[in-house]
């Protein structure tokens, strides 16, 4: 039997924050997410992110754009676990992007931008 | 280890050329250790590395370069490549053995690989260089064409080959009139014959594209600007264009060569020998520029990625041979599949034509049979679902008559020809030339137990990927053979069945996925986030039993939020650009004229398209996700409800006028329908359900291609289950007559019921019904004669369900915390997305397509941000 690690309480007020470059950007607060779920970002430069919360509370960010279908979505689709890792499974037509590389475990030959996400 | 045997001066291989097979040919280096015991240089004349050219068009569906690229990130870094962008090598000195770039750069070879490729090949018309002419051979081409497209209304190709249809596509896709000319009689000369070529023409001209066979083009007119205005044909007439693009064939790019003295054939292409060598023994050439040893020049990339491999094994006195290569294709052309393979063209001496052909259809397939029975090659336009299976056997005799295999299933005896009557050394996967042996043995020696594994270790698959279907049939095969239990799991998540799960979740009342993943899944699974797969299908399990479980029934209801795939979480159907489109419920399709009214106001107000459905109602496309609640609290407070066209749930249910206005009308047809819709109305299932109510035998509410069906008759109510439209027709079978209004209503209750306890996941009630063990009977025998007792189980669950219906839209109105989730960003949640955008067709809007392949430009959006870039 797995243990689940033990869930860390956090305050409502936790803010999740986005690297970009040398900078990080306060996105919103924890309580927004959903955990299992994604949110849009829009970022300064125009691009978006799909930012993402696991089961155990963990936050996750990738570049938004489906790069099978050119829309923006990525955020829309649902989270899971393959080979330990968590994925998000785009909502068009289904390709999974590991929440941490970006890489797509369904096409070696894609990927997507990978964020660096913290609380604060 | 090679420390003392390493030789005073590294080799130094130069590659000109750095297309698909000149990639293929470093990565054949690569694989061999060859790029660790000499030095590779590459010249590349275009500004990116190679990418992959056969996947060109799908720039136009959102592929970005970026996505085409070939080479794996570190590939050339890792292996001590030296790639030069942008620097074409300009001559070669044979003698001295060196190469000179465009740069100036002079570079010494022990060995010089050509890879050079085609050009496309421009007919001299007068005007061919005039603005607005262009070719379709690289990235920057289409870049090129997607620029001037922003300001032409009609284009035109010359060239109606492989080619020369992409390409057309692409203009059609980015909102030009389109026309293609081609010189020969029909489309696709090469690949097809009359026959195949006549039905490409029909199914082309449907798609709104004007297609001039017969005719060449004399002259590009240009106006007084320079700019292209139109094409004279030789036929006489003119056609007015803004654009032309040239599509009428590829040369091999065989100058360098020619003027380094190498030998090249009289047609051009540089000749080489079996190993890929040129005239000169320390030239080699491979891929389009190479005129092979058969006397061939390949247009086709599996061709080239073989003489790569060649020309990397020769290198290294290794020897294999490149002596010609089978010209099958299969593609996708607007949507149209076309395949040809073998000798399609039916030229062997004796050989015969099988010929099934279906014009009002589109079909055409046609196979040529040796006189001795064996399978030698053939055509299919319309249909290309056997290819991979006709093209494996292809050279030898197959187990069944050919007639059996062109025809469409239905019409006579069909027959699924499994591959795993194919021999051993059939070649599944043509792209990488692996045979069906290959195949078995990575799942045998290599103990490869998935189609990707299997993918990665033999490379099958990973080209065209038209053999894909017929891999995943050999490698279940395979396992099973080998006493693998092949796994019937739901998914990696949970090792039971959709129908063990839903008897897990309603014996012991579970209301939680996680609750169920941590003691129910497979062990690996416990404690992880699931799976895409079983995350919407326990939701669905949990969602049909909630008020008997004493679950909440409001799919956007804590965990149940979470599970939903995007359509339900957002209550409305996502389409290709990111927008949403939103079907309200009509029962039975009966709607007041101000409804209609309503429903035209809000279209009109928020610029949505809008279309009447096949299933009796009005579909409104174009919603961003951020006004949907807004077009959704006019359409509640009009009276409407969700339709649940989102949902695998109840759709529709059809009706035709009735007995209230139809001279032959036995029944109120359309009362029934809504009192059906209303009482079924959000039932969540393993698939969608439909159903339709006539209310005579002539059936113009389509009844029987439903999954519950209901025919009037003198005496009361017909009806039939397991009817299907779709993907794979089935008409419903009658499953019991004459029933009053309460007798049809129970027994629609426990046959939907049995089936939502017993269905496989996305299992429609057609294919359900063809599956249990005892079929209709089967079915009868429970929910008629109630043979296993459980009818008063299945009668209460369902009254549960109607009497625990609530509206999902009425709900997510009422929930301020709800409609949280329904904007564009969430730190700016006023900036609606800028890449979802439309523009007009036929007065209304569609989604813009070119926008979904750019990346976002940088615009200044900082002002709208919530949240700054601090700290
Ligand atoms: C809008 C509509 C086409 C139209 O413009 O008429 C439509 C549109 C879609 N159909 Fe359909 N189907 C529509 C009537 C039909 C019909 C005709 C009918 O219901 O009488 C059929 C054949 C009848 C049948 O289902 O047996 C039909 C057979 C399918 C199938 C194949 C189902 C099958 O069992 O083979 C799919 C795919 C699926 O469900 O897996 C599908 C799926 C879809 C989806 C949901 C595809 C998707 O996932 O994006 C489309 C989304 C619509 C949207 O975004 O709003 N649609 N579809 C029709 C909506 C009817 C409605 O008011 O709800
Ligand atoms: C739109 C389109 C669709 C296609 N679809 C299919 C398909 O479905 N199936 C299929 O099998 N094939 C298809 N093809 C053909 C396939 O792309 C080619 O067979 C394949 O790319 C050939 O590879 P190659 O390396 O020989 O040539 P290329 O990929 O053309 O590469 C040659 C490279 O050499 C460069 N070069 C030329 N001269 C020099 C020089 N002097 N110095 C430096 N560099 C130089 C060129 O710029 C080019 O980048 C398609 C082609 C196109 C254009
Ligand atoms: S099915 Fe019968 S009652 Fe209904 S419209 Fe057709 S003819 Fe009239
Ligand atoms: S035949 Fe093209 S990938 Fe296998």
């Amino acid at each position: 039997m797995t243990i689940a690690p033990e869930k860390t309480l956090q305050k409502t007020d936790t803010h999740i924050q986005l690297r970009l470059g040398d900078e990080w950007l306060a996105v919103c607060p924890l309580s927004r997410l959903t955990p299992g779920r994604g949110v849009a970002v829009l970022l300064p430069d125009g691009r978006q992110a799909g930012l993402f919360l696991d089961r155990d509370g963990v936050p996750y960010a990738i570049d938004n754009r489906d790069p099978f279908t050119g829309a923006h979505v990525l955020s829309r689709g649902l989270i899971g676990t393959a080979a330990g890792r968590p994925f998000v499974a785009s909502p068009l037509l289904k390709q999974r992007f590991d929440l941490v590389s970006g890489r797509c475990l369904d096409d070696e030959t894609v990927s997507v931008t990978a964020y660096e996400v913290r609380l604060g | 280890m090679a420390a003392m045997s390493t030789p005073a001066i590294t080799p130094t291989i130069v590659v000109v050329g750095h297309g698909m097979v000149g990639q293929r040919f470093l990565e054949a280096l690569a694989d061999r250790g060859v790029t660790e015991r000499a030095r590779v240089v590459v010249l590349c004349e275009e500004p990116r590395p190679a990418y992959d050219r056969v996947r060109l068009t799908s720039y136009f569906s959102g592929n970005t370069p970026e996505d085409l690229s070939m080479v794996e990130d570190g590939f050339l870094e890792k292996h001590g490549i030296e790639l030069h962008l942008g620097d074409p090598a300009e001559s070669i000195d044979t003698a001295g053995r060196t190469v000179t770039a465009r740069s100036g750069a002079t570079i010494s070879y022990d060995t010089l690989v050509l890879a050079t490729g085609s050009y496309p090949f421009v007919p001299p018309v007068p005007g061919k260089d005039a603005e607005g002419c262009f070719v379709y051979r690289t990235i920057e081409d289409l870049l090129a064409i997607e620029e001037y497209a922003k300001t032409a209304r009609v284009g035109a190709v010359v060239g109606g080959g492989l080619l020369g249809l992409e390409a057309a596509g692409a203009l059609k896709g980015l909102g030009l009139e389109t026309h293609i000319v081609e010189f020969a009689p029909r489309l696709m000369p090469v690949q097809v014959d009359d026959g195949g070529g006549a039905a490409l023409l029909r199914t082309i001209e449907n798609m709104g594209l004007a297609v001039h066979t017969g005719v060449g083009t004399q002259e590009v007119t240009a106006g007084e600007n320079g700019a292209v205005n139109g094409m004279a044909l030789s036929d006489g007439s003119v056609l007015a264009t803004d654009l032309v693009v040239f599509s009428a064939g590829v040369r091999p790019r065989d100058q360098l060569a020619r003027d380094a003295g190498l030998a090249v054939g009289e047609r051009g292409g540089i000749v080489v020998d079996e190993q890929c060598r040129t005239s000169d023994p320390a030239v080699f050439a491979i891929g389009e520029c190479a005129l092979a040893s058969d006397g061939r020049v390949y247009g086709l990339v599996a061709p080239g990625y073989e003489m790569a491999e060649t020309a990397a094994a020769a290198l290294e006195g290794d020897v294999s041979s490149f002596t010609g290569a089978d010209l099958s294709t299969k593609l996708k052309l607007l949507g149209v599949d076309v395949a040809s393979f073998g000798d399609a063209h039916g030229t062997a001496e004796g050989c015969l034509d099988v010929v099934y052909s279906d014009s009002r259809a589109g079909l055409y397939k046609k196979l040529v049979i040796g006189a001795d029975g064996t399978l030698l090659g053939g055509i299919l336009v319309g249909d290309a679902e056997q290819y991979g299976t006709l093209r494996a056997f292809t050279g030898s005799k197959p187990p069944v008559s050919p007639e059996q295999l062109v025809l469409p299933a239905g019409a006579g005896a069909p027959v699924a020809l499994g591959p795993a009557a194919l021999p051993d050394d059939a070649v599944v996967c043509s792209c990488h030339n692996v045979t069906k042996g290959t195949i078995r043995g990575a799942v045998t020696e290599h103990s490869c137990t998935t189609v990707p594994e299997v993918k990665k270790c033999t490379k099958a698959g990973t080209g065209c990927g038209s053999c894909v279907k017929v891999l995943g049939q050999l490698v279940n095969a395979e396992l099973e053979a080998a006493g693998v239990e092949v796994d019937k799991g739901l998914c990696g998540c949970f090792g039971q069945t959709r129908q063990e799960l839903y008897e897990i979740v309603r014996a012991l009342g579970i209301t939680s996925y996680q609750e169920l993943l941590d003691n129910h899944g497979r062990e690996a699974a416990r404690g992880t986030d699931g799976c895409e797969v079983c995350k919407p299908a326990v939701g669905s399990v949990i969602a049909s039993l909630a008020p008997t479980i004493g679950a909440s029934g409001y799919v956007l209801e804590g965990e149940q939020a979470a599970l939903q795939d995007t359509n339900d979480h957002f209550l409305a159907n996502l389409q290709k650009n990111g927008s949403y489109s939103i079907v309200p419920r009509i029962p039975g399709g009966e709607i007041t004229p101000e409804k209609l009214i309503v429903i035209g106001e809000v279209a009109r107000d928020f610029g949505l398209y809008t279309k009447i459905t096949g299933g009796q109602r009005i579909d409104l496309f174009g919603a961003r996700v951020d006004q949907l609640p807004q077009i959704w609290g006019r359409l509640v407070d009009a009276g409407f409800e969700s339709g649940h066209a989102y949902g695998k749930a109840l759709r529709t249910v059809k009706s035709c006028v009735g007995q209230t206005w139809c001279r032959y009308g036995v029944q109120d047809s359309v009362r029934m329908a809504i009192d059906l819709e209303l009482r079924y109305r959000g039932l969540r299932s393993p698939h969608k359900l439909k159903s339709a109510v006539s209310g005579c035998q002539r059936e113009c509410a389509e009844a029987q291609s439903k999954d519950f069906g209901v025919i009037a008759t003198a005496n009361g109510w017909n009806l039939y289950v397991g009817g299907n439209g779709g993907a794979t027709p089935r008409h419903a079978d009658l499953l019991a007559q004459d029933l009053s209004d309460a007798e049809l209503i129970r027994l629609i209750d426990r046959f939907l019921m049995f089936y939502i306890r017993t269905a496989d996941r996305l299992e429609r009630t057609s294919t359900w019904l063809e599956r249990i063990e005892g079929g209709l009977d089967h079915v009868r025998d429970v929910v008629v004669h109630d043979s296993l007792g459980i009818c008063a189980e299945l009668e209460s669950l369902m009254a549960d369900h109607v009497a625990g219906y609530r509206d999902e839209w009425a709900e997510t109105l009422n929930d301020p915390e709800r409609l949280l989730r329904f904007v564009s960003f969430v730190n700016a949640p006023d900036v609606p997305d800028p890449t979802v955008k439309f523009v007009p067709e036929r007065d209304q809007v569609k989604p813009d397509l070119p926008l979904l392949s750019i990346r976002p430009l940088g615009e200044a959006l900082e002002d709208s941000l919530e949240g700054t870039a601090a700290r």
